[in-house]
């Protein structure tokens, strides 16, 4: 790797100069006779001059510009002068009319260029300028691949080149280039063209006024293969080519064995984040070859570090392979499973978000596209828009239909607005469901739309979509509160068919009921009936029974018994009244629970806790209901039916109540796909399946696997789940614990209203207003007078909204604001 | 105190027990007046309405002259939405029935003042209000008494002698008393009032028309064809309405005149102060503009013919031609008389003059609780809302009923309360919809207030955004965690009565443009904290409220319909994420079971919905569109052996293998 003092050097003279750029420059411009001028000229030395009639004033602007530059060229060691052309000292830089106009750079005595002064249009040209005819030899122009191709051919081997492109010489960019090249032509060869289609030749997309690469020529042994390079995203300014070309020098991959937190390069100085491969041992070379690939990706946006997992004395979770860190300090280091390059790249490049390097002379900020939809649910439905759905299946009601409708028949009604995405979405579960009852059922569904008839749904107490309510007549509507889906809702619809709860006339019927036939077609639907057994004096409690069933209908059918002859079941199923029996028809289990003193909201908890198994599938329907008793998770993840043996090993041990503080289950991939996408996110990838899972969701989100190796038995289980106990065991993730932040910034319409210049459409209107004649100065209290200049176009781009700031900002400016006013 | 006086005192006493009492006492049983009944009568209230007339709205039985409303009746918008159809329809009052809208008393555009007495007696009867007509107030004054909800009462004395006593005294007389104009000469002019309407009075007349409002315009309007010119003289330049978006300015229905003046007919316009002015008449009974200066200089003959005119000195002086009519168009001023000075009502602003000085609440700044309503309470938003008029005071009047519901009677301002989640589509909903906010512009704004967390909102309508500060205090609701404003504006530098509104490139596009956006359009303020009183009276001038912490604006829309997903969806919940910090996103369930198995936390949509058994199911057709959209995967179809790199061939080495090899050490 080359370092030698003397680039270390320049690259300091080009940082101070960055320093110095902003500030205006108020040097005087020297003014010198042309004798006097030549007698000052020194050898090797540069200098510029302006040679002009004394006074001349058609050329103020141009003085400006040149008096502007005085300051960064003294920074090459350039001088600056104007020369006034007196009669007596003729001298031939003084020349005929057309020729005052000409500005001429010296080194030591001997001329090297002649400027016409419309050539030196700003101070960026005049310096681009200077610099270009003082580096030729360091900066070689070029116009065709062919010249290109042979710069690189003999660079291989030898030397690295940084090519640019530039839209013009003389533009903010092209001086950016050439005075990177004066801090690194020595290190590097620098070619430059202003040639569109060689730019196209080599294979640029999308090319904007100017762009970098960095041909990494001198790693190449074999002449016939191209340099490799890397094209600089950044704009082309000179501080973003001093931080690209530094990153260019570093090295590509570093190896490293200590804590990732205290690791520093060049690259966080540079407020680049740091990136590292967690390798071991085993897998070294692997590891080290995907590094590469992945540091060659990220080259010039990030550091990429091969961190050696066996040598760190320090806890790495154990399925990360990855480990993050941004260049803030107080950002702790993540740890991530990340299992590809492509992920670990865009998960780099989405988390760059570190202070950006300011450049106010061209802020061109690339921020995300803020107009990209990336809400699941408004963008499916979007896309959905035109596909016709068989809406005749389902009423439409209307405000002069509503109350006809759901008065005379039991009707189901669907509240939603046709802009609000999630109503659209269920919109196709609603219809489904319709699909499925076509011709069966006596409830009518209708749907009613909230962005036409709003009156309707507020006088319905309906104030969020979407919303389904199930109007019966005599009774008040019962809202739906089940999954957006067509299973929850057909359910719903079904087990409403019946009243709730039921009456139940006879022990005949009763023992109908408990074992299912009563209501055979409803079974499917759900697990549980429930039966209240009352004698026919417990007013009080039938009452509380019959609420908990109105408040459970369509989830739960729940029955009542409440005959004289009740003392019958009372004693077959060991239930002292009032109680109430659960059923489930399926397993053929009655269990009976006492009601004496159980609260409305106590039953309606062990109601809606009934239809929980003892060791379920895990569905994305059922997933919640599960969640709500808080364990920790048992879960068998299976490609297809679990293997009975499992089932009974586990059923087994919940029955010795082993398992009671968690929640066993399995999880079948073919009905539930996403499954594969949770275990991705556990191991890295998909591992060999079943898979026996322990995942602590509700405190510290560990990830425990049960060792493949092992086959399932009751001890081994045990054995294991007492080592989790006592720590023995380390997790494979740690689910991470990260706050849902805002997927991307939003605009911040608030600093664009501040920039000064905020108002320029009003231009026109001024101008309008001098020809006013009234006199209502109260209706312009601010005059608006003041000079507006046109709106720069990058107040018009996309700002990042830096959230850190922004409310710090607020509170500093109004007193800003109100000047601007 | 003689034994006389004690008497008197003891007769006064007597009437005092004698006098009735109400809660609530309107006076005025015009549109404003008759809506605060509806309002009051809703909500079972003591209250009375008084009026002087037999029948209520007598100012339309009068005026405007011409009988033509300019408040239109548009009886369609191809929306069904009846709130959305509020905005187009600016002569209904606010009930629940939904016969008492205006479009079933006239089809006409511009509609008859005849059909608004006729609407306004339907109002009153049908609902049910309590009116006591040809009972005119004729004086109001106040007494001190501890035990009244504000400290004293109201005392009203009609034209017999009858008081009442008030608790609240709600005001909505309008403006009854013409303004008239006071110079040399001044009584040759004729009143709007009492000037003829047959256009066959003038025919073949020079006619002057003092003022360059709509009743100015309305009456050169009427007698254009028939008069030799029309000149109009006022001391502003015309306003258009629509160049100034206050629909209390010259309508385009009226502006005939200013056709004819600018296609050199004959009519004009002319500005000049009314207060310099003199009128001569000569003894061929025409009338001659002159200067008062001029009468002033010779004070001693009064003889027409020898009075020196303007012409003399300058004989291109403008008007210098006679002429047969000068009529006077000049509006409309508050009745002050009848009030007591013990009451401080006094007149506004330079301004403002016309209408009683008043809060933002519509409460009278110098009694509590005496409330200004409809037309006399336009000060608040004069020449910039429409609270002058029936489509926007029929708001601000709801507004103050809702205020004095929650002083008087504790019932808190009407809310409603929901998840986070839904609080893109809470704004959505109302901007779309929402008829105050779109009438009273800059004056009536909808609150969200933010729940601990900013898990759950409260949602409030139509608040007077002026008073702000005091929210708490006036709603009986608490903002301590945040709050957004959602107010409709104009752009800041589009309405004027000069500005050119019809310049090309005038609309906006880009959503990241909004905040240029001129039309009126949705605009919402986020502040960390309830602004003060200070915030609020030092807040940078021409805008609305106090600097927010962040703010965002709904690009403006030609259809005023703002549902576009990208186009006004997408970065409201953007801003809205950023204020909140948080991820607004709605996301099926199986992304939300994906992320409750792989996650310590979920986003609000997940937590509020899926984890309460409420998740969204996709479909078949929606699943392959997300897979298109790259926004869901299908993981049917990942691939069993994981491919890390797998396609990368210079870099074969798959990282699996470490892994899958670190899990057998184990």
């Amino acid at each position: 790797m080359m370092s030698s003092d003397f680039v270390v050097f320049r690259a300091g003279v080009a940082l101070v100069l960055m320093c110095s750029f902003y500030k205006s420059t108020e040097d005087p411009l020297p003014e010198l006779s042309p004798q006097q001028y030549f007698s000052t000229l020194q050898p090797g030395k540069a200098s510029l001059a302006y040679f002009c009639q004394v006074g001349s004033l058609s050329n103020s602007l141009f003085l400006e510009e040149l008096k502007e530059a005085i300051r960064p060229l003294q920074d090459y060691g350039i001088s600056v002068s104007k020369v006034n052309c007196v009669k007596e000292e003729a001298s031939r830089y003084c020349g005929k009319e057309e020729a005052l106009m000409k500005a001429y750079l010296f080194r030591g005595n001997i001329l090297l260029r002649e400027f016409p002064t419309d050539t030196l249009f700003d101070v960026n040209a005049i310096v681009a300028h200077v610099l270009f005819a003082l580096l030729f030899n360091e900066v070689k122009y070029v116009t065709t691949l062919e010249d290109l191709h042979s710069i690189e051919n003999s660079l291989k081997g030898k030397a690295n080149m940084i090519f640019s492109y530039v839209e013009a010489i003389g533009t903010p960019e092209h001086r950016a280039v050439m005075e990177a090249a004066f801090v690194y032509g020595t290190s590097y060869q620098f070619a430059l063209t202003t040639e569109f289609a060689l730019l196209e030749n080599i294979g640029s997309e999308n090319i904007d006024r100017a762009h970098l690469y960095f041909f990494h020529c001198k790693v190449v042994l074999d002449l016939t293969e191209h340099c490799r390079t890397t094209q600089m995203e950044q704009p082309l300014t000179t501080l973003n080519i001093h931080v690209f070309v530094k990153t260019m020098k570093a090295p590509l991959l570093t190896e490293v064995a200590e804590d990732p937190q205290q690791v520093s390069t060049i690259h966080l100085q540079l407020g680049l984040p740091l990136v590292f491969i967690i390798s071991q041992q085993a897998t070294y070379e692997a590891d080290r070859r995907t590094a590469e690939w992945v540091a060659w990706r990220l080259l010039g946006k990030a550091g990429v570090l091969l961190l050696s997992r066996d040598s760190v004395d320090m806890d790495i979770p154990q399925h990360a392979n990855v480990a993050f860190r941004r260049a803030e300090k107080e950002v702790p280091v993540e740890f991530l499973v990340l299992n590809d390059v492509d992920l670990i790249v865009s998960y780099v490049e989405n988390n760059m978000y570190i202070e950006e390097i300011q450049e106010d002379e061209d802020g061109v900020q690339k921020g995300p596209d803020l107009a990209i939809q990336d809400d699941e649910v408004a963008e499916t439905v979007y896309r959905d828009r035109k596909r016709p759905l068989p809406l005749e299946l389902t009423v439409e009601l209307t405000q002069e239909t509503f109350n006809s409708t759901v008065t005379t028949s039991d009707s189901l009604v669907l509240f939603y607005a046709t802009w609000h995405a999630v109503s659209m979405a269920f919109l196709q579960s609603y219809i489904d469901v319709a699909i499925k009852l076509k011709g069966t059922s006596t409830i009518l569904l209708t749907r009613i739309n909230c962005a036409d008839w709003s009156d309707v749904c507020s006088k319905q107490n309906v104030t969020a979509f979407p919303a389904v309510k199930l109007y019966k007549e005599g009774e008040s509507p019962v809202s739906y509160e089940g999954m957006l889906g067509t299973k929850d809702l057909l359910k719903f619809v079904q087990l409403n068919r019946i009243s709730c709860p039921v009456n139940i006339a006879s022990i005949q019927e009763a023992e109908k009921y408990l074992c299912g036939e009563l209501y055979k077609d409803l079974l499917s639907f759900t697990s549980v009936s429930v039966l209240g057994l009352f004698s026919p004096a417990m007013t009080s409690a039938k009452e509380h029974f019959r609420e908990v069933g109105k408040q459970l209908r369509g989830s739960v059918i729940t029955g009542v018994y409440s005959e004289d002859d009740v003392w019958i079941l009372s004693n077959k199923y060991a239930a002292p009244l009032p109680a109430m029996l659960l059923a489930r028809p399926r397993e053929g289990r009655i269990e009976s629970v006492p009601l004496a003193t159980a609260p409305v909201q106590e039953m309606v908890q062990i109601l809606a806790n009934a239809p929980l198994e003892a060791f379920p599938e895990i569905t994305v329907e059922n997933l919640p209901a599960y969640l709500r008793l808080q364990r920790p998770l048992l879960i068998l993840f299976s490609d297809g039916s679990i293997n009975p043996q499992y089932r009974n090993t586990t059923l087994a041990l919940v029955r010795q109540k082993q398992l009671d503080s968690f929640t066993p289950c399995w999880l079948n991939l073919k009905n539930t796909p996403v499954g594969r996408g949770i275990l991705k996110a556990y191991f890295g990838h998909l591992p060999p399946l079943p898979q026996l899972l322990l995942v602590n969701l509700h405190s510290g989100g560990q990830v425990y696997a049960f060792p493949s190796a092992q086959s399932i038995t009751e001890q081994n289980l045990i054995l294991w789940l007492k080592k989790l106990e006592a720590g023995l065991e380390n997790p494979i993730t740690i689910l991470s614990d990260q706050e849902w932040k805002p997927p991307l910034p939003a605009f911040d319409f608030l600093s664009m209203m501040d920039a000064p210049t905020s108002q320029a459409p009003t231009k026109k209107v001024e101008e309008c207003m001098k020809e006013a004649e009234g006199q209502e100065t109260a209706e312009q209290p601010q005059g608006g007078k003041s000079a507006t200049r046109r709106l720069p176009t990058e107040m018009l781009r996309i700002k990042h909204w830096n959230r850190s700031n922004w409310p710090k900002e607020a509170a500093e400016e109004p007193s800003q604001l109100h000047r601007e006013l | 105190m003689g034994p006389l006086g004690l008497l008197l005192a003891l007769a006064m006493h007597l009437a005092v027990c004698t006098r009735p009492h109400r809660d609530y006492c309107v006076l005025g049983a015009g549109p404003a007046g008759l809506q605060m009944a509806a309002l009051l009568q809703r909500a079972g209230r003591d209250y009375e309405v008084f009026e002087r007339e037999s029948a209520p709205g007598s100012f339309f039985t009068r005026y405007p002259r011409h009988r033509k409303l300019i408040s239109i009746n548009k009886r369609h918008t191809g929306k069904a939405n009846a709130e959305f159809n509020l905005r187009h329809d600016w002569n209904s009052l606010l009930s629940d029935d939904p016969r008492l809208l205006f479009r079933h008393y006239s089809k006409a555009y511009f509609p008859d003042a005849s059909d608004m007495v006729h609407y306004l007696g339907d109002f009153a009867k049908c609902l049910g209000l309590r009116v006591l007509y040809n009972t005119n107030i004729t004086h109001v004054t106040l007494d001190k008494d501890p035990q009244a909800w504000n400290g004293h009462y109201f005392i009203l004395t009609d034209q017999n002698g009858q008081a009442y006593q008030c608790s609240v005294l709600l005001v909505a007389t309008g403006l009854s008393v013409p303004k008239l104009v006071d110079f040399p000469g001044s009584e040759h002019v004729e009143g709007y009032e009492s000037v003829s309407v047959d256009p066959e009075d003038f025919v073949g007349q020079n006619v002057l028309i003092l003022g360059r409002g709509n009743s100015a315009f309305e009456t050169a309007e009427n007698i254009l064809g028939v008069t030799n010119f029309v000149h109009m003289l006022s001391r502003s330049r015309v306003r258009l309405s629509w160049a100034t978006h206050y629909v209390g300015d010259v309508r385009a229905i009226n502006n005939g005149l200013l056709d004819t003046y600018q296609l050199k007919s004959l009519d004009g316009l002319l500005e000049s102060d009314l207060e310099y002015l003199a009128l001569v008449k000569d003894s061929k009974g025409k009338l001659h503009i002159t200067l008062k200066f001029l009468l002033e200089e010779n004070n001693s003959s009064q003889s027409a013919d020898s009075i020196p005119l303007p012409q003399d000195e300058n004989d291109n002086f403008a008007m210098r031609v006679a002429y047969d009519r000068v009529i006077r168009c000049l509006g409309w001023k508050f009745d002050f008389s009848i009030f007591n000075q013990s009451l401080r009502l006094s007149s506004g602003t330079e301004f403002s003059k016309k209408y009683p000085l008043i809060r933002a609440s519509y409460e009278s700044k110098g009694s509590r609780g005496l409330f200004i309503l409809g037309t006399a309470s336009h000060s608040v938003d004069y020449r910039k809302s429409a609270g002058g008029f029936i489509h926007g005071f029929r708001y601000t009047v709801r507004a103050v009923h809702r205020l004095l519901e929650h002083r008087h009677h504790g019932i808190a301002w009407p809310s409603t309360e929901h998840p986070i989640t839904q609080l893109t589509s809470s704004i959505i909903r109302r901007v779309n919809e929402a008829s105050g906010l779109y009438q009273m512009f800059s004056v009536l704004a909808d609150i969200i207030l933010l729940k601990e967390n900013a898990t759950a909102f409260e949602y409030l309508e139509e608040f007077p955004m002026q008073m702000l500060a005091q929210l708490e205090t006036l709603t009986g609701r608490t903002a301590r965690h945040g709050l957004f404003v959602i107010n409709m504006e104009y752009g800041k530098n589009f309405s004027g009565p000069e500005k050119d509104v019809f310049y090309y490139d005038r609309s906006v596009a880009h959503i990241e443009d909004a905040w240029r956006s001129n039309f009126l359009h949705p605009v919402i303020y986020f502040y960390r904290h309830l602004p003060t009183e200070q915030d609020m009276r030092f807040r940078p001038a021409q805008w609305p409220l106090p600097r927010p912490v962040a703010v965002h604006h709904i690009v403006e829309d030609f259809l005023t319909d703002w549902t576009a997903p990208v186009g006004h969806i997408l970065p409201l919940r953007r801003f809205l994420e950023n204020c909140l910090d948080t991820d607004l996103r709605s996301f099926y369930a199986e992304s939300c079971f994906l992320f409750t198995l792989t996650r310590q936390r979920l986003p609000p949509f997940c937590q509020q919905g899926y984890l309460k058994m409420q998740g969204v199911s996709s479909t078949k057709s929606l699943r392959q569109h997300g897979v298109e959209s790259r926004l869901l995967q299908d993981y049917t179809t990942m691939e069993d052996s994981n491919l890390w790199l797998g396609d990368q061939p210079s870099a074969p080495g798959p990282l699996t293998q470490s892994l899958d090899s670190n899990k057998e050490e184990l």
